[in-house]
């Protein structure tokens, strides 16, 4: 009787403590990816109040940041997210593929690619730039040390070895051998493999490593916050458009009943005060007006298409980054 | 000696069925379901492509790496932590409170924290990496600094078991054991030594095996280099990144596998010292 009667009290509490998780409709869970704290922090400030404006009614936004697939791994295991906000679609896509809470074609629901705001991938070099990095060509020089995280395990550094692998294709005119060649040259001068961005960015503050390939956001605000003494920012020829994606999900916000909330809070990411939010913290606007307003913040670079110059995340995933694809090779012996 | 226990199968002590189905509800809850979902969820990979998982080139010197940096950073923690166990037991010292407090740092430490402190410590421009520099030394980003971060979270462990059996050691039989003619040599491999070893086994185990587990220090000062310094807990994050749960599963059970058997050795080894001791003395 004694197992039995432990079984029942522990389930029952294993209930009760689920019971308490359940959201009420008055919040919302934003799942997010690691470099987007300070920008959902104020944000949220700012959604809450012109919902309250608007609608008359109390909202409150809870958010939860890390890894950009750990994230979506959590939502998929069943994390209540309202809506999530990560690095790149393939993890979002993910989320609808293998949970099937929201339909395929989410990122085709909002203007932009579902992207309210864009970044790219920079180069941020020490004081003075003793190495004189000015483009890839040199970060595979000989005894030039790279920081970059791991693409296996961070979401920005897919972005980093593909904004060099495009820049290595117009090089040799789409010659993937070459390009094979000049990631592997590449990494072969990379001495630590973080597991996420904010990892290197630590590496990088150590004083390991002569540049550090890194979002554009990342790079603004280790200049502005961390001292504009001690860093540059070096903008490449080439670079890629890095689109994080935002979306509602939907089979999680009909169960909480917060659709038109959370609808309401992603499309507010694309209104002016929100675009006027995500310039201040370092992202590209989409808005063009808003755009011009950071013109001395964003300089123009050229910036490659995942889905023209990949053929999308899927196909980018499979080849560079599965198990056995080109990243692997790189390191094989 | 615990044949006759066995035997007798009724014991005196009441409570037997309550408190021995709460353990087995109880084991069953907080251990066995978790575990027992690794093992179906790995059972439901072909066979060659466990096998391949499990035997790749990557996967290996992971392994290599992981057992032998926390065996490597368990044997110093023995060593070590039964001297910082032993001088905290047997003298009186000003701050010993502290001293004390001290070592259950590294339990309540964020792994994280650990990490970038010791990454930055140890890094070629840190405070302790700086002085090693000049000798083309590295301790960050190389399996010394995996070893030293192991090392770090493992001490309390040690520290802890070993505490209390100390301070059952009675002095008396030190100084009988001297008394009777031993040398101090003879007092400490014939007397203390037999009587600490258990413990002093436990300990390794538990340092062994959090080492074996750990994840967060260790990511922030491995350098992470597949081949190198690649630990395997990395390994298996590094597959769930991928969406790979049945590799991460299969990588997982196979740590599993051979810490447990592991264990089960050093607990074997230390039951048969434990009788050993009893039957000598």
């Amino acid at each position: 009787m004694s197992r039995v009667g432990v079984c029942v009290w522990t389930l029952a509490l294993v209930g009760l403590l689920s019971g308490v998780a359940i959201a009420d409709s008055s919040e919302i869970l934003n799942v997010s990816y690691d470099p987007t704290r300070e920008l959902y922090q104020e944000f949220n400030t700012a959604f809450t109040e012109h919902w309250k404006a608007t609608t008359g009614k109390d909202i409150t936004v809870r958010q939860s940041h890390g890894g950009a697939g750990k994230q979506a791994r959590a939502v998929i295991d069943g994390l209540e997210a309202d809506v999530v906000t990560l690095a790149l679609a393939y993890d979002i896509d993910a989320i609808s593929e293998r949970a099937g809470l929201m339909p395929a074609d989410w990122q085709g629901r909002l203007p932009n690619n579902s992207c309210p705001y864009t970044s790219t991938i920079v180069f941020l070099v020490r004081k003075g730039n003793p190495k004189g990095i000015r483009d890839w060509d040199d970060l595979v020089k000989p005894g030039v040390a790279v920081i970059t995280p791991n693409p296996k395990t961070s979401g920005g550094a897919r972005w980093n070895f593909l904004a060099a692998w495009g820049y290595a294709l117009r090089k040799w005119n789409n010659d993937e051998a070459k390009a094979s060649e000049f990631v592997a040259q590449l990494f072969k001068n990379v001495p630590v493999l973080d597991t996420g961005a904010r990892g290197s960015t630590n590496t990088f503050l150590q004083g390991i490593g002569d540049v550090f390939i890194s979002w554009e956001n990342e790079a603004l605000l280790a200049v502005n916050k961390l001292g504009k003494s001690e860093y540059e920012i070096v903008i490449p020829s080439i670079s890629i458009l890095a689109e994080p994606p935002v979306t509602v999900i939907d089979k999680n916000v009909d169960r909480h009943g917060t659709r038109e909330v959370a609808q309401a809070y992603i499309e507010y990411l694309y209104s002016e005060e929100g675009q006027r939010i995500c310039g201040k913290y370092y992202y590209r606007p989409s808005n063009p007006e808003v755009t011009k307003e950071f013109t001395n913040q964003f300089p123009p670079v050229e910036m490659l298409k995942i889905d023209e110059s990949f053929g999308g995340w899927h196909a980018a995933q499979e080849r560079h980054f599965a198990d056995g694809g080109t990243f692997d090779k790189i390191y094989q012996p | 000696m615990s044949v006759p226990f066995l035997r007798k199968r009724q014991s005196i002590i009441p409570g037997f069925g309550l408190t021995m189905g709460f353990t087995l509800a109880y084991l069953g809850l907080v251990v066995l379901i978790p575990l027992s979902t690794l093992y179906l969820k790995t059972a439901s990979m072909d066979g060659q492509a466990l096998w391949h998982t499990i035997t790749s080139q990557r996967a290996i010197a992971a392994y290599k790496l992981s057992f032998g940096a926390s065996a490597v950073a368990a044997c110093i923690n023995t060593v070590c932590g039964l001297l910082v166990a032993w001088v905290l037991v047997r003298y009186y010292f000003p701050g010993k409170a502290l001293v004390d407090a001290l070592v259950d740092l590294p339990f309540a430490l964020p792994t994280a924290v650990a990490g970038i402190s010791l990454t930055s410590i140890y890094s070629a421009q840190g405070w302790v990496g700086r002085l090693f520099a000049p000798f083309d030394m590295k301790i960050a980003y190389t399996r010394v600094g995996i070893t030293i971060a192991l090392t770090f979270i493992g001490l309390p462990f040690v520290v802890r078991t070993l505490q209390p059996v100390l301070r059952d050691l009675d002095p008396e039989v030190e100084e009988a054991a001297s008394s009777l003619g031993a040398t101090r040599w003879q007092t400490f491999v014939r007397v203390l030594v037999p009587t600490v070893l258990p413990a002093t086994l436990t300990g390794f185990a538990l340092a062994f095996a959090r080492a074996l587990g750990e994840y967060g220090s260790v990511v922030f000062i491995a350098g992470n280099m597949p081949l190198r310094t690649e630990i395997a807990p990395l390994l298996i994050m590094t597959r769930l990144e991928e969406y790979d749960y049945k590799g991460a599963t299969a990588l997982a059970v196979f740590m599993l596998s051979v810490s447990f058997l592991l264990l089960f050795g050093i607990n074997m080894l230390q039951r048969w010292s434990r009788r050993h001791q009893e039957v000598g003395g």
